[in-house]
């Protein structure tokens, strides 16, 4: 398989990647790490006229601390997150997620920015972003703006990027010293999640202070589950309390059926992961 | 569009389409027919290289996108006709039945070796999570990597060293 033929551009700063990719039109795309998008050209779901890759621009690449935040490069590789000390420490969540991306090969060219932005609803990297309240910092012609995550995700593939924006970084607060986990369920060894569910918990003295749950493939976009996370609060970070909060899991969500799970299974699911992730999280 | 490329240790500069696959620049421009095309479809790991010292699904990569880097693939394991200790282990352990999946299980094995030099067979089968045995022959892959991990272990002979410290050199790198 082939893909159809288009133009390529390697800019080599952030600047040059937003005038070309204004110049070419509508029908350019970005290419990141390309583990989503190579095989999309291939099968020739999209066809576009030029390609403009960003795997040439150091500046897109690496993590750093700045202050009550980690600040991720948006083509930072999943391979990279994985292995970064400060995003062990003050970013478990993250970690734990990016643990079940795909498998090593495409965590070696797969990036962060370029998972967030290509936004598969059952991509394991966006319901971690949205629990963990990340910013993206985008750039285009009128330059830079921050969006919060939650204004980010806006459909089925379908980000708030405008078309001549790329995604530079992504700031994560740090949640230094909070349980997390993230609990998937897939068929087979390197699936997509049907649902999975992202938990972040801090307790003091054995009482959960603050609670954050992000479930994936729950909808066209991350959800967040509030109410479990408001019924966590304040209550004793044991099984009990956890299995009652994650009853909530599926309130208010629209998942899609498909030929891995109707809707029902989907919501039944969102409950019995919850419950899993935030017995992890908090190691009850 | 020009683009120059180390791959088992010699330098390539061709002219590529910017559509081309990597797997497909190796296989036709270079004639490194070692290194296989299973699925097309980013799944079964066939198509495995390293590219700058990491293994990759080569299928998932444009020629263009690996323009000034070094690739190594199955064709560069072997020194001196002798067989990489993998090699040596995949052979020994009959860790194939069909023989395609090969080329890519061996490169994700030096790969997951050079992260981890003694896995367990959790770590095995975790580390080989993206490479697809159609013929199921998974038990014999398994025993075939810790026999490797075994071979390659400081002190366990001087040929197996020797070659493993090139291999070091050559590929997995982290």
């Amino acid at each position: 398989m082939i893909p159809t033929a288009f133009d390529y551009l390697a800019p080599s700063t952030v600047d040059d990647a937003v005038r070309v990719l204004a110049d070419a039109g509508e029908d350019a795309k970005v290419i990141a790490g390309g583990q989503s998008l190579v095989p999309v050209l291939r099968m020739r779901l999209a066809a576009p006229t030029t390609l403009v890759d960003l795997g040439r621009i150091a500046e897109l690449r690496g993590i750093r601390d700045d202050g009550d935040a980690l600040v991720i490069g948006a083509m930072t590789t999943h391979h990279d997150v994985r292995r970064d000390p400060l995003v062990a420490t003050h970013t478990a969540l993250l970690r734990a997620a990016t643990d079940t991306v795909a498998d090593p090969q495409v965590r070696h060219r797969g990036t962060f920015g370029g998972a967030l932005a290509h936004a598969d609803p059952a991509g394991d990297l966006l319901a971690p972003a949205l629990a963990l309240e990340a910013e993206m910092v985008v750039c285009g012609m009128d330059g830079r703006r921050a969006v919060a995550a939650r204004d980010f995700f806006v459909d089925y593939f379908t980000t708030a990027l405008r078309p001549d924006e790329i995604l530079v970084e992504v700031r994560v607060p740090k949640h230094t010293g909070w349980g997390a986990h993230y609990e998937k369920f897939s068929r087979v060894a390197q699936a997509w999640s049907i649902v999975a569910v992202a938990a972040a918990v801090q307790a003091e003295d054995g009482v959960i202070t603050q609670a954050r749950v992000g479930l994936t493939n729950m909808s066209s976009v991350p959800v967040r589950a509030h109410a479990v996370e408001d019924a966590l609060v304040g209550r004793p970070a044991t099984v009990e309390s956890i299995r009652a909060a994650a009853e909530l899991a599926a309130e208010g969500t629209r998942p899609a059926g498909d030929g891995n799970a109707d809707v029902a299974y989907r919501q039944h699911l969102a409950r019995v992961l919850t419950t899993r992730a935030l017995v992890t999280a908090v190691g009850a | 569009m020009r683009i120059t490329v180390t791959v088992d240790g010699t330098t390539y500069t061709d002219e590529v389409e910017p559509r081309q696959l990597l797997v497909y620049y190796l296989r036709e421009t270079l004639g490194k027919t070692g290194t296989v095309v299973g699925c097309d479809t980013s799944n079964c790991g066939a198509c495995t290289i390293h590219l700058d010292g990491h293994s990759v699904k080569s299928c998932s990569v444009l020629a263009v996108q690996a323009d000034g880097a070094e690739v190594t693939t199955i064709e560069g394991l072997a020194r001196d006709g002798e067989l990489h200790p993998v090699q040596r282990a995949f052979h020994d352990n009959h860790a194939l039945q069909c023989g395609f999946c090969t080329p890519g299980m061996i490169m994700q094995t030096l790969d997951l070796l050079a992260d981890d030099p003694d896995p367990d067979e959790h770590a095995v089968r975790h580390g080989l999570e993206g490479n697809l045995c159609r013929c199921t022959g998974y038990q014999n892959i398994v025993r075939a990597v810790r026999d490797a991990a075994d071979r390659m272990r400081p002190g366990a002979g001087p040929a197996a060293e020797r070659l493993a410290d090139d291999s070091r050199q050559m590929v997995g790198g982290e």
